[in-house]
């Protein structure tokens, strides 16, 4: 998994609540059995209209925006389906970090499996942030997960709090199989146990 | 001397009354890890064939292998064609791969498949409880968020991505962090033609499409425990679109019931020792809850949603509302598109919403109580003219069932496509794809934009709902019906 410390770039507004993995992630690109070519289906309905043309008005065709490193969200984004496809997709894209007040459950646990960096954040920064990422020019943001701050080429600077768990494994680009499988010797203990107790399972 | 055996070899993190979904943690605690984490025991992993693939390249990539093979499933389901007769063809080359891996996959780790032809195959939470490998005190854990339906058996269940697939592959367990413990109340007995999926709509559209996020919510109360297991499943299916991680029901007589003689039951002694163990999973009467919240059963009316996110319904008998009303500058924005979307005017009866696509399928409604339901509606009546209605059952098993009680016959004669079964237009991975611009009265789970077919506008409601609505050519309530 990649890691995550410092990071600078671009920031993008999509600030409607409820964004969807569907929205993110069309069905027309899960019929791999890869990882290949999600970064060209992320947001794809909402990149191109029904013929394939680019829409100008959405935020990452405009230039400065098309390759921003960060997506600052409205709530609740990335509900629904389960497809881990949605954040292969962003991640493929160059987005490197997620930030809103709120995230889908899933979603965010998949977020955290790939080195994506969704952070969620108190409404009055998020809401500052939305301000900085909506001007009318591209706005430079750093994220620094080292230091747990998200400074502008300004000046300006937000602190934020992660579960230090989720901030060890994403500073580490730890891989939590190997990590699991340290612990084998438990496992198959449990196991034992619970056959006794449950034989009847499969 | 042999002791009691303990019913939760972890020591309870808390002290005194514990909640089901706490009980459910402790039986399957392997160990403790940082914080609020655990390492939880899974009892039963399902798999489909399009977020399993790049798990298990990533397991042969590793050199790993699936720890118990025996406590796998996979069931192919969301990509493959559901036409009236059912051959070996996917004409699809992409999804035919995606199937042809998850064999190859299931034949090299001695995985059970439920292939195409396989005549109990269907839909992954359908096939599930049909088998009666869903029961109470178990964990599921499956690729796919509606994995929740199994809390309606008072199993632990929820949704991971592939990631997370590939961990329970390689090691039959998960990381689990501590969800908020909360408990939906449904009060009363919902009224005449008021079915649980309208009771599930009225908590979603009550709560907010994240108003239980984070949360284990326990479904209780009079109108929960007098559904029969379909109504069960619906209602924790249904719960992840609030935000619900895990949604539970406590077992019951009619939970028992439902599982006793599936061809993976447990029996004999078994039967005997599994239904004192699932005596057990409930909560505690003193159980602390980190919310609460009541409903009136009584007061719910039959719902659709009129949005392109489920929290966005009103009654069937309502108008379509006026974002001016909503005070919240974000939801509002989310109001003005969504209409734009569904192409609808604020203050238009919902009455008067005309379709072009009835689709009667999904792991939410497709179920045999479901079928019943919509043929009830059926009989004796035509799908309106200009309205393709389509009927996909939830399993090899319901369409069987159906077939006995003569339901299909119903169906067609009333001008429905009787069809196999699998996700089929509630996802639209295969080729039943909804046209831009087409209008569907759909019994699934999902309106978000493009989810029936780029451009599709999908209208969610029961299924009984979904048949009137067919047979009208505009949304309807039977009762409406003449
Ligand atoms: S029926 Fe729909 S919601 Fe259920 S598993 Fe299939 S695609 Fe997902």
């Amino acid at each position: 998994m990649e890691s995550f410390t410092i990071v600078s770039g671009t920031a993008a507004a999509i600030p409607l609540p409820n964004i969807d993995t569907d929205v993110i992630m069309p069905k027309q690109f899960l019929k791999g059995i890869d990882r290949s070519g999600l970064g060209e289906g992320a947001f794809h309905d909402l990149r191109f209209d029904a013929g394939g043309r680019e829409r100008p008005d959405f935020i990452l065709n405009r230039p400065g925006w098309r390759d921003a490193a960060f997506l600052v969200v409205g709530p609740n984004f990335g509900c629904g389906s389960s497809r881990e496809h949605a954040v292969w997709g962003l991640k493929q894209r160059g987005v490197r970090a997620l930030l809103g007040t709120s995230f889908a459950g899933i979603f965010f646990d998949n977020c955290a499996r790939n080195g994506l960096l969704a952070l969620t954040l108190d409404p009055a920064t998020a809401d500052a942030l939305m301000e900085v990422a909506a001007g009318p020019e591209p706005a430079r943001l750093t994220v620094d997960l080292t230091g747990c701050s998200i400074a502008t080429a300004d000046g300006r600077r937000w602190s934020f709090t992660i579960d230090a768990g989720r901030r060890e494994a994403l500073l580490h680009g730890r891989d939590h199989i190997a990590t699991t499988l340290t612990r084998t010797g438990a496992i198959a203990d449990f196991e034992a146990g619970h056959r006794m107790r449950t034989p009847w399972l499969p | 001397m042999p002791s009691p055996e303990p019913l939760f070899p972890h020591a309870p993190d808390r002290q005194g009354p514990r909640t089901l979904y706490d009980k459910l943690l402790d039986a399957h605690t392997v160990c403790s890890l940082d914080g609020e984490e655990r390492l939880l025991y899974v009892d039963l992993h399902v798999m489909n064939e399009y977020t399993s693939p790049q798990a298990f390249t990533g397991l042969r990539e590793a050199g790993r292998r699936p720890w118990r093979p025996s406590a796998q499933l996979a069931v192919v389901d969301h990509v493959n064609p559901t036409a009236p007769q059912r051959t070996e063809d996917v004409a699809d080359e992409s999804a035919a791969g995606q199937i042809r891996y998850l064999r190859r996959n299931c034949a090299d780790f001695g995985i059970e498949l439920i292939d195409l032809m396989d005549p109990r195959q269907g839909i992954e939470h359908v096939v599930v409880p049909d088998l009666g490998l869903a029961q109470p005190g178990m964990t599921i854990l499956c690729g796919d968020s509606h994995t929740t339906t199994y809390g309606a058996f008072g199993a632990l269940g929820y949704g991971i991505g592939t990631s997370e697939v590939e961990h329970v592959l390689a090691t039959q367990t998960v990381v689990h962090r501590r969800l908020a413990p909360m408990r939906v109340i449904l009060d009363g007995i919902a009224g005449d033609g008021v079915g649980a999926k309208d009771l599930i709509m009225a908590v979603i559209a009550s709560l907010g499409a994240d108003g239980a996020a984070g949360h284990a919510v326990e479904f209780a109360g009079a109108a929960i425990r007098a559904l029969g297991m379909e109504g069960r499943m619906t209602v924790c299916n249904m719960a992840v679109e609030c935000g619900a991680r895990v949604a539970l029901i406590a077992p019951d007589a009619i939970t028992a019931d439902y599982v006793r003689s599936r061809p993976r039951a447990p029996s004999g002694a078994d039967w005997e020792r599994a239904t004192a163990l699932w005596a057990r999973f409930h909560s505690d009467e003193d159980a602390h809850f980190l919310r609460e919240v009541r409903f009136d059963a009584a007061a719910v009316r039959p719902l659709v949603t009129w949005g392109t996110s489920p929290d966005q319904a009103v009654a069937v008998d309502g108008t379509v509302p006026d974002p001016g009303t909503e005070i919240d500058p974000t939801r509002r924005r989310a109001m003005v598109r969504a209409l734009e979307y569904m192409g609808l005017a604020p203050g238009t009866p919902v009455r008067d919403i005309a379709i072009d696509h009835a689709f009667i399928g999904s792991c939410t409604n497709a179920r045999i109580e479901d079928l019943r339901a919509v043929a009830g509606v059926a009989k004796g009546r035509r799908v309106a003219p200009g309205v393709r209605g389509m009927i996909v059952p939830g399993s090899g098993a319901v369409r069987r069932q159906a077939e006995a009680e003569g339901i299909d016959r119903v169906l067609i004669a009333a001008g429905f496509e009787w069809r196999q079964p699998g996700c089929s237009m509630c996802l639209a991975m295969n080729d039943d794809v909804l046209p831009d611009g087409a209008r569907c009265a759909s019994s699934t789970n999902r309106n978000f934009e493009g989810r029936q077919g780029r451009g599709a506008r999908t209208h969610l409601m029961s299924p009984a709902l979904v048949a009137a609505s067919a047979i009208a050519g505009r949304l309807c309530d039977p009762r409406d019906l003449p």
